[in-house]
């Protein structure tokens, strides 16, 4: 039971064999990472200040950049550890509970969905793919130079500007071949919605970010599908992450191929 | 997360060619999984999920990796009033600041309008 000063971050769900040790892994808050365990199954838990995480701390604190990105990374960090031991069900951050005893009934009373999903990811990593559209090539001059200046002008910018609305569309299409060729490698497959430049931090227009759920002993040829991809495909170029704890495939009924 | 041991990971500034291998996990692609993902259970302390949606729409509007931004002295999101309090009573302030700025200088050209016209 956690101390009334104290609430229990809840990080991942496990099964009760590949639970780290108590004392082994640090998480959110510096917070002492320990496993509860019921029904067959492990809650990996960490102790948090109430006056940091409590409910109107944690309603503020969200909206602070600087703490979302550490608590963020901190909760990711730990699932990350936890997977490498076995499959595990990632929570949405800021799980958190009173007291072990609430962590306790949630696992009794989910059992099922847990032992479900554990059993789906048994064996299967996320991967992230993105694809971004290639830079367009310079634009071609239909007409040769014309003889108003003005004239000339618009027409340059009319061909620049289709070239770079073509180089979209051949990347748009692009990204919808990769996407049928990566899901057809796939458990499962998750589309997002393409980031900004401002968050992918690339200054091209993303036409492709999805998630996809592969077998282990597939992540090689997956990878080199990807590799594969990027080749043929000249209208854009691709990215890779992972492995990931597998957070886009256990959030609900749409997890599995539907697209948001 | 761990890199995968394909190519060395390209920086995020770009190249021309394609990227290929794993790139390390950038903020965007985390906060995208925790916020967005992860299975839901009900906790006991139940935080505003409107609110962490809105918040996750605005870094996807905004946010570049906040490492990289800062290494390149970007932070203008920091004075974003949205995501930030500390940043909207500064704005506040700064609002009042121009108000006042502006106020005197209409008491100014009031004045000289009296002295001309009077």
């Amino acid at each position: 039971m956690a101390a009334e000063s104290r609430c229990v971050w809840l990080y991942a769900v496990t099964d009760d064999v590949a639970v780290p040790a108590a004392d082994e892994l640090t998480g959110v808050g510096a917070g002492v990472v320990r496993p509860l365990r019921a029904a067959g199954l492990a809650a990996i838990v960490g102790d948090v200040e109430r006056r940091e995480f409590g409910e109107a701390a944690l309603r503020r604190n969200l909206e602070d950049l600087g703490w979302l990105e550490r608590t963020a990374r901190a909760h990711h960090a730990v699932i990350e550890a936890v997977g490498t031991r076995g499959p595990a069900v990632p929570m949405r951050l800021a799980t958190v509970y009173n007291s072990d005893a609430g962590v306790l009934t949630m696992l009794r009373d989910r059992a099922p969905d847990f032992r479900a999903a554990l059993s789906r990811l048994a064996a299967c990593c996320e991967w992230g793919v993105k694809a971004y559209a290639a830079p367009a090539g310079p634009p071609e001059d239909p007409e040769g130079p014309a003889g108003r200046p003005g004239t000339a002008y618009l027409r340059q910018r009319r061909a620049q500007l289709t070239s770079r609305t073509n180089a979209r569309q051949e990347a748009t299409a692009g990204a919808q071949v990769v996407h049928a060729e990566l899901s057809g490698l796939s458990v499962s497959a998750r589309l997002y919605p393409p980031q900004a430049p401002g968050l992918s931090g690339q200054a091209a227009p993303m036409v492709l970010n999805a998630a996809y759920l592969v077998a282990k002993e597939r992540a090689g040829e997956f990878a080199a599908a990807v590799d594969g991809l990027t080749r043929r495909h000249r209208s854009m170029r691709l990215g890779l992450t992972g492995p990931w704890p597998a957070y886009s495939f256990v959030g609900g009924p749409d997890a599995d191929g539907a697209q948001r | 997360m761990t890199q995968g041991s394909l190519v060395p990971a390209e920086s995020p500034a770009l190249s021309p060619g394609p990227i290929s291998g794993p790139q390390p996990a950038n903020l965007g692609d985390i906060l995208e999984r925790v916020l967005d993902k992860g299975i839901v259970v009900a906790g006991d302390i139940k935080v505003n999920l409107l609110d962490i949606e809105l918040l996750t729409i605005k870094l996807r509007l905004v946010i570049a990796s906040l490492d990289t931004a800062r290494q390149v002295g970007i932070n203008w999101w920091e004075s974003d009033p949205w995501l930030s309090t500390a940043a909207a009573d500064q704005s506040r302030d700064r609002d009042l600041e121009e108000e006042n700025r502006q106020l005197r200088g209409r008491i100014r050209a009031l004045e000289r309008g009296e002295r001309n016209g009077g």
